[in-house]
């Protein structure tokens, strides 16, 4: 340091949903009017919530709700991993791969068999499993976040309580790492 | 009554009766020492390791203990309270616990046991490995993916002097499986009695579920080591 202290610049936050419900983003928006305070403490970036889809510019915080089930959350979350300091895995999807990963102790064909060929509602019909190119291939299971990047924290919970959401940002705006009270720690 | 003695827990002397168990002795002088297979006031099973504490400088299972005069326990210890997290993450990654769709969550001992560790994410990795459900006749569910093998509902759910539930084949073949002549004389209130006994969401009754909500059950409102004999 050179005692010529930069200006202090508000921690920009970038949010996303991977193979989540956006139930952790309501959990987050469920602070009330503390999410002013949020807006007040984080500039918000690329995030659902601003509809901001490419990283313009680095950021501090990256939270990601849900794990990654296709190539394509595979693709963003290494976006993210990249373009942000601080990641934090936010609820049981994007820490275990939470309900989606029920289906990684039935396999990836006969799932989509299930789905799409002999599925009890399309009796019938002629199936067919979509397979074009624009549509992001599933994984051969459901991914925890951790197993594909390093992440820095994690938020349990399903959702995540909005007070976990705000001990987790005071405590990243403040330059702590978040140590959650035993009474925030829920994973239901 | 047994003499009383004088014991240590992490240099703090304790009194207990010679020969109490020691987790039941370390509650009583108010200190929580986390176990799931040990229920309160019946014989040791030891098959969790989770109370695992340092006694007289050995590594030991608290449960399987007796207090004697001048014991030396050690449970607050870094490295011992690690080696307790290491085994509830063990637990969570050897079958499939997703506490969102589990009737059991809230009250659930290795839950509530894994809150009070503070544990976020096991350092493990999660083996996705298929575990059935098993209907017995409409009166009972055992859901494999929960099971943690300790043996509770095998030692403490008795029909006379029978056991209802018994371990079949060994290591990570291992599943519970239960007596149907025995079941099928099970009332209601002894299928109750075993789904209490399960510390997780292993053993469940068909049809029942959710008559408290979540947020409201007992470890959502008190921490399992406040709850001084771990059972409701
Ligand atoms: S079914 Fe429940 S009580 Fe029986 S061994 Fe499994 S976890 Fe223990």
């Amino acid at each position: 340091m050179d005692g010529t202290e930069a200006p202090h610049k508000k921690p920009i936050l970038a949010t996303v949903s991977l193979a989540g419900c956006f139930g952790c983003h309501m959990s987050l928006l469920d602070a009330d009017e503390r999410i002013l305070d949020v807006l007040a403490a984080f500039e918000l970036h690329r995030s659902p919530l601003t509809d901001i889809k490419r990283f313009a510019k680095r950021c501090d915080v990256g939270l990601i709700e849900g794990g990654c089930c296709n190539d394509e959350n595979v693709h963003v979350l290494r976006e993210f991993r990249e373009n942000c300091d601080v990641l934090v895995a936010v609820g049981a999807c994007a820490i275990n791969g939470g309900l989606p990963a029920l289906r990684n102790e039935i396999g990836l064909e006969a799932c989509l068999t299930e789905a799409y060929l002999e599925m009890p509602t399309g009796a019938g019909a002629e199936g067919i499993i979509p397979a074009d190119a624009d549509i992001p291939k599933l994984l051969d299971r459901v991914y925890p976040c951790h197993e594909v990047v390093k992440i820095d924290y994690f938020l349990p919970g399903c959702p995540p309580p909005a007070d976990a959401f705000w001990a987790l940002l005071t405590a990243l705006a403040a330059g702590r790492a978040p140590d959650l009270p035993t009474e925030l720690i829920h994973y239901d | 009554m047994a003499d009383e003695v004088t014991f240590f827990i992490d240099g703090r002397p304790c009194t207990a009766a010679a020969g109490d168990n020691l987790v039941e002795a370390a509650a009583d002088n108010g200190v929580y020492i986390p176990t799931l297979c040990h229920y309160k006031g019946h014989k040791p099973l030891g098959t969790c390791r989770v109370c695992m504490v340092r006694v007289d400088g050995r590594e030991a299972a608290a449960c399987t203990f007796g207090v004697r005069d001048g014991m030396r326990v050690d449970v607050d210890a870094p490295e011992l309270a690690d080696a307790r997290k290491a085994l509830i993450e063990l637990l969570f990654v050897e079958r499939n616990h997703f506490c969102p769709a589990c009737e059991k969550s809230g009250r659930c001992d290795l839950q509530a046991v894994a809150y009070h560790m503070h544990l976020t994410v096991p350092r493990f990795p999660y083996r996705y490995v298929p575990f059935t459900v098993e209907n017995f006749a409409g009166k009972l569910l055992i859901d494999h993916n929960r099971c943690i093998l300790c043996g509770r509902c095998e030692e403490f759910v008795r029909r006379g002097d029978s056991k209802v539930f018994a371990m079949k084949q060994r290591s990570s073949e291992a599943r519970i499986t239960v007596d149907l002549a025995l079941l099928a004389e099970m009332s209601a209130n002894e299928i109750a009695h075993a789904v209490h006994v399960c510390p997780v969401g292993a053993i469940l009754a068909p049809g029942q579920g959710f008559d408290t909500p979540i947020g409201r059950r007992k470890y959502d409102t008190h921490r399992i080591g406040e709850i001084t004999d771990g059972r409701d």
